[in-house]
């Protein structure tokens, strides 16, 4: 297991190809200080997991990546251009799913491609290879509220995979689906990761979920919100799905973040 | 309706009421209530008229004129306003004014302003039928979930693939019920209109029988508005239940 200072990271880690870079980045809401100097790097096709407190800037600091958010001072960079809005090099998957209930699965999943102005035939193909991809073959023609929570988030993931961004940016996206399905799709998630080369930036509130998915895990904290370490699981990533939860270095990572994040749940 | 354990069909409760309105007509006791089953034989023989079908023909175009204008005007309005904090805040107060204004007494100044034809019922139509329209459209779009602006803007929709692709569709139940009820006040309107400006379409035939004791005649126009309404009414109704589905899923 390695961690690393965040004040040292780049001197420790200097080859580091970052696809998105936070730079000093400070958000207020009014007067709320929501973030304050922020700055972290995204690691080009590893999965980074945000994990900390209710209320420490996570959707805040993902919403300002996505652009859907002004950010107050600092800057953001992804693929090293400065982000000054949405674009088409990033893709959100929300909490909520936030599908459109009045279309049908594929019209949904091809919903990104039909704002980018992608002709009809061409994006059902696309949307149709990525709604095989996650597991919804033969509901292509079902609206949102015939399908359960969890294969409505597979609607999201399977748009946001189809505009084909570099980096996925996931709002606790399997917060709203039970148990087991979550289980599945943190296995499919691995596998979506390993296939995909994407960057995900993924923000949890699971302590295992966060370690048994993640690269690299952000544990942020608040008052002031800081990035207050960066864990980096090195030794079970190859053993198999199956084997990850039973790992020393994997229960070991559960216990240590959540010895620093319990003085902060009241 | 249930009887003897037993649903009846819908409106079945209205054969109860017609039966009764049989009797009392039958009982003479006053001219103004003629039997039913004598209105309805002036009905039929009414609607083969000319000037029923001119007054019908006329009522229509007004009708579908304002409800038209209403529409077309009132739901991208009440999209903007839902939308844009600072048109909200210029045009709300006169939203609210004008949909709890009594609206018959404009009628007489449209009529100076804009003549004594059908140009001011389609007017007083319009005003009827706007304001609640106006106010769904808007309470329409302010309920959209936050999450699905966001997405539109996350996969970059333009502000016209916006509002016709997200905001129009996830405001439409609200939009819908707005129509209806605000075609059931433009039918209002529209009546209205033609009684104060009194010499065109059913305004006319109204006064003409009103004030000749055509009782039979007055009551089968009546039964014929009263029907129309309620089937238009009726039919926005089962459009609203179509969308419905989705109502609860935003
Ligand atoms: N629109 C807003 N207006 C004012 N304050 C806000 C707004 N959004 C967030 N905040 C505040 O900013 C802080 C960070 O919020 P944020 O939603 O980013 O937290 P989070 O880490 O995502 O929390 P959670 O885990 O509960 O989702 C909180 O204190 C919150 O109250
Ligand atoms: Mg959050």
């Amino acid at each position: 297991m390695s961690q690393i200072n965040p004040a040292t990271l780049a001197d420790a880690r200097p080859a580091l190809d970052s696809a998105v870079s936070v730079r000093n980045v400070s958000k207020n809401y009014g007067d709320v200080q929501a973030l304050k100097n922020l700055s972290l790097e995204f690691p080009r096709g590893e999965l980074t997991s945000l994990l900390g407190p209710s209320g420490c800037g996570k959707t805040t600091l993902l919403k300002i990546i996505a652009g859907l958010l002004p950010q107050s001072a600092g800057q953001i960079e992804v693929d090293g251009k400065t982000v000054t809005g949405p674009g088409p090099d990033r893709a959100f998957v929300f909490q909520d799913f936030a599908l459109l209930p009045w279309a049908n699965v594929l019209r949904n999943v091809a919903f990104g491609l039909e704002l980018r102005g992608v002709a009809k035939s061409e994006r059902e193909a696309i949307a149709e290879k990525y709604i095989r991809e996650v597991g919804l073959a033969g509901f292509e023609k079902k609206f949102p509220h015939q399908l359960s929570g969890g294969m409505r988030q597979r609607v999201g993931l399977a748009r946001a995979l189809s505009v084909d961004a570099q980096v996925l940016l996931l709002d606790e996206p399997f917060s709203a689906v039970d148990e087991q399905t979550r289980r599945k799709f943190q296995e499919d998630l691995l596998a979506l990761v390993a296939n995909e080369k994407k960057t995900f930036i993924f923000v949890t509130h699971s302590i295992e979920e966060a370690v048994y998915v993640s690269d690299q895990i952000a544990i942020l904290l608040p008052r002031p919100s800081r990035v207050s370490e960066i864990i980096r699981p090195t030794s079970f990533r190859g053993k198999g799905v199956d084997n990850i939860r039973r790992d020393p270095e994997y229960l070991d990572i559960v216990d240590e973040i959540w010895a620093s994040l319990r003085s902060y749940v009241e | 309706m249930m009887l003897f354990g037993r649903k009846l069909p819908a409106m079945s409760s209205l054969l109860v009421w017609a039966a009764l309105w049989e009797v009392v007509g039958r009982m003479d006791l006053t001219f103004f209530v003629p039997p039913i089953s004598a209105v309805f034989v002036t009905l039929f023989g009414l609607i083969q008229t000319t000037p029923f079908q001119n007054a019908l023909g006329t009522t229509a175009y007004a009708f579908f004129l304002g409800v038209g204008f209403a529409i077309v005007i009132g739901i991208p309005v009440g999209i903007l306003m839902g939308k844009t904090r600072f048109l909200d805040e210029l045009l709300l107060p006169w939203v609210n004014i004008f949909i709890s204004a009594p609206l018959t007494a404009l009628v007489p100044v449209l009529m100076v302003l804009f003549g004594f034809g059908t140009k001011t019922i389609v007017i007083t139509t319009t005003l009827f039928a706007i304001w609640i329209i106006i106010l769904n459209a808007r309470a329409g779009v302010m309920q959209i979930n936050r999450s699905m602006v966001e997405m539109g803007r996350s996969f970059g929709a333009s502000p016209l693939d916006a509002f016709f692709k997200i905001y129009l569709w996830a405001a439409l139940p609200e939009i819908l019920g707005g129509v209806r009820i605000g075609i059931i006040r433009a039918v209002k309107g529209v009546i209205i209109g033609q009684l104060l400006v009194s010499i065109v379409g059913f305004g006319a035939l109204f006064e003409l029988y009103s004030s000749n004791f055509l009782m039979k005649e007055f009551w089968a126009v009546l039964i014929v508005l009263f029907g129309l309404a309620f089937t238009i009414s009726e039919f926005l109704g089962y459009l609203e239940r179509k969308v419905s589905f989705y109502a609860s899923a935003r």
